[in-house]
């Protein structure tokens, strides 16, 4: 529980920033070498490299180094978890929206007698 | 694929949840009654005491003093015993279709929030939104994960067959 509300953590962190959801988006596509992935952004190569730590901390991306060249590709299964932790808050509010639907049929219940039927 | 039974989802009520930005949380949902009546529900302590709260939760303590400027403050306790403060102050108030008011949980004092329900009426069924804007991404975050924690109870294992389904 801990651990992946932690895991959970990570992937949302990752996801808050637009540069990060750019290479994603960019790997989405089909596997990229750093250097290519780097390519269509203004900022510098180092930064670029923090950018996907985040990620694979995140466990979005894996990379693998064959020799001087390092490629980088997209692992989606985190997202499910992120998109299962909305689901989870959506359930946990329907149910207490379930409360007010009891008790406004309840409210509309006791009104009747006294009233013409709908 | 799982399924959680509730009244709402059978009858085709389901509650929608979307974050609009980074501060923000907005969920909608119909309800089969009038506007009028759904409003009322909000307006009194002997009403939100019936419903406010996750399911199994009691209101064991509550104040509201319903107009502009006025302060609120319930506090639920958990079927283990454990109990929860809320608190917050009203904004605006126009009945029966708008209120906005501050909430703040006291287990995490200084995080406040901005909270507006807005109900539209249509062929006797009103629709309900309520937008909610967090301090901060952070804040909002924290709290998209406290509905998680607070939610897990009986049903957390059939949410937890639900959400792991190999897709």
């Amino acid at each position: 529980m801990v651990t992946s509300t932690r895991r959970l953590d990570a992937v949302y962190a990752a996801l808050a920033d637009h540069t990060r959801r750019a290479i994603l988006a960019r790997l989405a596509a089909g596997e990229s070498t750093v250097g290519a992935l780097a390519a269509p952004f203004a900022i510098s190569r180092p930064a670029i490299s923090k950018h996907l730590r985040v990620l694979e901390g995140a466990g979005l991306v894996r990379r693998t180094r064959a020799g001087r060249v390092s490629r980088c590709r997209l692992d989606a299964r985190p997202l499910a978890g992120a998109a299962g932790w909305l689901e989870r808050y959506r359930r946990h509010w329907e149910q207490r929206f379930d409360r007010l639907e009891s008790y406004l049929r309840e409210l509309q219940e006791e009104e009747k007698p006294h009233g013409h039927r709908s | 694929m799982a399924t959680v039974p509730s009244p709402g989802s059978a009858a085709g009520h389901r509650l929608v949840v979307t974050l609009p930005s980074d501060r923000e949380i907005e969920m909608t949902r119909v309800f089969d009654a009038p506007r009028q009546l759904v409003f009322e529900a909000h307006t009194s302590v002997e009403h939100m005491r019936h419903w406010w709260g996750p399911r199994g939760f009691t209101m064991v303590s509550g104040a509201m003093d319903f107009r502009p400027g006025g302060a609120w403050r319930f506090v639920l306790r958990k079927p283990g015993g454990q109990e929860y403060a809320f608190r917050g102050e009203f904004r605006e108030i126009v009945p029966p279709e708008r209120i906005v008011w501050t909430f703040e949980f006291e287990g995490a004092p200084g995080e406040v929030a901005v909270e507006t329900l807005t109900l539209v009426e249509r062929d006797g069924r009103t629709t309900l939104t309520t937008r909610s804007v967090a301090s901060s991404r952070e804040a909002r975050d924290a709290v998209l994960r406290s509905g998680m924690e607070q939610g897990a109870g009986e049903t957390w294992d059939r949410l937890e067959e639900y959400v792991g389904r190999p897709r």
